[in-house]
């Protein structure tokens, strides 16, 4: 069992909870991530992992409550209560190494595992450029961490609530249009993101890392159901990743894998609200 | 007089089978037992005993049964094999102890696999015996992966007093036995029954732990442990190689069995854990794996299971036993047949592109090599596929222990006596070293590398 040392929340159904785990704690590398299970009936989650507290043992996770086990998590797991399993560090680290001038980009959830890679980056000495985005203002959290991390740092909401409006891909893009000389980029979130930032740096010719969060099941190679295409090659995010040349990797298909079970996963939402609102009458 | 044919296993039929998950044949009562026991010549020579991987007293167990002293029979088992419920289920005996049974040599062989189960299954329903333990050594042994092989090794190294330390990475211990075996051939409450007496003897299993990450092979032996087993198996699924292999749809036979067995998808939505299995579902391969793939598939629904293989009926590399089970279930088998595309319709797969396959000269396994007819390419509409063409060796030890003996398939070499790998103190057993084998191989593995292990510490 794996105590939740602190939850907070970050915005709307976004939520960051500390998890005691310390052999987790201990080794866990930016870019890695640990795989979770709330009780004996749940599914296996890959979440990456935000922060290890090596003296308390504590891992930060960041999860955003999309699908049932995620939404049953937000409402049922407290500071104090217990989480059944948790596996890791899983997948390889992120590269850090001192490359010059980087561009760090987060779009929603993705800010979460792209903090500790802007955080590592800088500390090695790299210049950090940050740009996040969110749909929305309250859907932006971490500005304040990646402030902390970040050289400069720009916000972007699609709906121009908060920072300017606009994508990503638009500040990317008029850094590297300025001829400003950047050496590599990390762009985080979902796969459309990814792809439309991978589309801009490829013209610029800026070697990119994405980080490809598939459907998993076990984490550790058995499965291959996180196979992913790099290169015309497939290749398993759990353990060839889940970071990967962005330039490779065929995002077509990575959307269509993701979405297999879209139908099960609002099944499986409709009945735990049934369930919920069934509950709520009972009390 | 010897009855020439075996005594028969009750099963349940097949039209009811395929609409649960529950076991297939249901074992012998104790008459239908000590009938079978009876058929026994008692060989002085016990040509069995040999032909058996851990090398059970056979003779003796069988002439405890025949006696009605089960307690005694299950006790004789339990000397050479941690894991009978298991293996009386799943171990191929007709190429093991039943194929060099002496009997056989004219009528069926004594069902010794029967038998087995019997007498597990005997103790289970009676109170379990616990095998006896020697006083502590003081020395510590991690075993890394817990499935046939660690757990073998695990219990054969606690008997000799070692302080065990199991180490596995998924939720439950088991391995495959948990993740892969499906529970209509191996009910997964039989493996846990298994797994908590090994518990009761004081076997430490450590679940979510990841070694190779949270702590590599040598940083446990830095750690005070004076020993390592290795016995991470076969688990990394392999793929054709073909277009449109990444459709949704097409699933590993590791993804399909795990999502079912592991996670009880087939339980979905009480379940967490989803699967889809569609109408008709195309299972590629021939082995045991690919068999419980295609009739998992008929229990969760499909209403038409295919098998899809290379070469003849006679090369199927599955035990007759499950090919039998499957055909009688209605799986169709489509032989001398050959996958080199999959198609998909937005996104998801909806047909197999086959080539019809002759047999040629024998390769280098022996067998007459499949060769293409030309222009006889057709296709099999599908919506979900399973790959079960075999696993290559699970990748974390090999990639986070750098001065491992590897051979040129990946798979960690090891002296086939000892398990000894390159590194001092470090032995290996199982699938991990011989590429995906049987149940019964990787614990006759794990139980030789015990021997050698508890020889290198007590030095």
């Amino acid at each position: 069992m794996y105590k939740i040392l602190s939850k907070r929340t970050l915005g709307p159904k976004i939520r960051e909870y500390v998890v005691e785990a310390p052999d987790v704690a201990k080794v866990g590398k930016a870019g890695q991530f640990v795989v979770l299970r709330l009780h004996e009936r749940g599914e296996r989650i890959p979440l990456t992992i935000v922060d290890c507290d090596r003296k308390t043992g504590g891992v930060t996770l960041v999860v955003q409550e999309v699908g049932k086990s995620t939404q049953e998590m937000g409402d049922h797991f407290q500071k104090g209560d217990s989480i059944l399993d948790v596996a890791g560090p899983l997948g390889l680290p992120s590269e850090i190494e001192r490359y010059g001038t980087v561009i760090c980009i987060g779009g929603g959830l993705g800010i979460a595992p792209l903090y500790p890679i802007a955080r590592d980056l800088k500390a090695a000495g790299n210049e950090v450029v940050g740009i996040l985005g969110a749909r929305s203002r309250d859907l932006l959290f971490y500005e304040d961490r990646m402030a902390a991390v970040c050289d400069q740092l720009h916000i972007m909401t699609d709906d121009g609530t908060y920072g300017r409006k606009g994508f990503v891909s638009d500040p990317l893009r008029e850094i590297l249009a300025s001829g400003r000389k950047v050496a590599r980029v990390w762009a985080i979130g979902p796969a459309i993101m990814m792809k439309v930032c991978s589309g801009v740096t490829r013209e610029f010719g800026v070697p990119t890392v994405v980080s490809l969060n598939s459907v998993m099941i076990d984490g550790t190679g058995m499965c291959g159901g996180c196979r992913v295409q790099v290169g015309g090659e497939a290749k398993f995010a759990c353990v060839d990743g889940p970071e990967f040349d962005a330039h490779k990797v065929d995002f077509d298909l990575l959307i269509s894998r993701q979405r297999f079970y879209a139908e099960e996963e609002k099944c499986a939402v409709e009945k735990y609200l049934a369930d919920k609102r069934g509950e709520g009458v009972a009390r | 007089m010897i009855e020439p044919k075996a005594t028969p296993m009750q099963e349940q039929a097949p039209d009811v089978r395929i609409r649960n998950f529950n076991e297939v044949p249901l074992g012998y009562s104790e008459d239908e037992a000590v009938r079978e026991a009876s058929r026994c010549l008692q060989c002085k020579n016990a040509p069995c005993v040999g032909g058996c991987p851990v090398g059970i007293d056979i003779p003796g167990f069988i002439r405890a049964v025949k006696e009605r002293k089960v307690d005694a029979a299950i006790a004789r088992i339990k000397e050479s094999n941690a894991l009978p419920a298991v293996c009386g289920r799943v171990c191929p005996q007709e190429t093991q102890c039943q194929g060099v049974c002496t009997l056989g040599k004219k009528l069926e062989p004594v069902a010794i696999g029967r038998l087995e189960r019997f007498c597990a299954d005997w103790e289970a329903a009676h109170e379990a015996c616990t095998p006896a333990v020697k006083p502590a050594t003081g020395k510590r042994i991690a075993i890394v992966g817990s499935g046939p092989a660690g757990l073998t090794a695990a219990g054969e190294l606690r008997r000799r007093g070692h302080d065990v330390t199991v180490f596995e990475l998924l939720h439950v211990a088991g391995g495959v036995l948990m993740y892969g075996i499906p529970e209509f051939r191996l009910p997964k409450a039989i493996v846990q029954r298994e797994i908590d007496t090994l518990c009761r003897m004081g076997v430490r299993i450590e679940v979510n732990k990841v070694v190779g990450r949270v702590a590599t092979i040598h940083e446990l032996l830095c750690d005070g442990y004076d020993a390592a087993f290795v016995g991470t198996g076969a688990g990394l699924p392999q793929f054709l190689g073909v277009p449109g292999e990444n459709l949704n749809g097409v699933y590993s036979a590791n993804e399909f069995l795990t999502r079912t067995n592991l996670m009880r998808a087939y339980r979905f939505p009480e379940y967490d854990t989803p699967i889809k299995v569609g109408r008709r579902v195309v299972t590629v391969g021939g082995g045991n794996v690919a068999m419980d793939s295609a009739r998992t598939a008929l229990r969760l629904g499909a209403e038409e299971s295919f098998i899809v293989y290379r070469r003849s009926e006679a090369e199927l590399p599955a035990r007759k036993e499950e090919v039998h089970h499957a055909k009688e279930e209605g799986v169709q088998l489509r032989l001398l047949t050959n996958p080199i595309e999959f198609l998909g319709d937005t996104g998801r797969v909806r047909a197999v592109r086959c080539l019809r396959m002759e047999l040629g000269t024998p390769d280098a396994s022996g067998r007459r090599r499949p060769v293409p007819v030309k222009g006889s390419e057709f296709e099999i509409e599908t919506d979900t596929v399973v790959i079960a063409i075999g696993n290559g060796p699970h990748p974390l030890i090999p990639q986070t222990t750098p001065d491992l003996a590897l051979t040129k398939s990946g798979n960690i070499a090891a002296d086939a006596t000892t398990g000894a790998t390159n590194l001092r103190g470090v032995y290996a057993g199982g699938d991990i070293v011989t590429g995906a084998a049987t149940v019964i191989e990787a614990m006759g593995a794990g139980k030789r590398a015990a021997a050698a292990i508890h020889e290198y510490v007590s030095r």
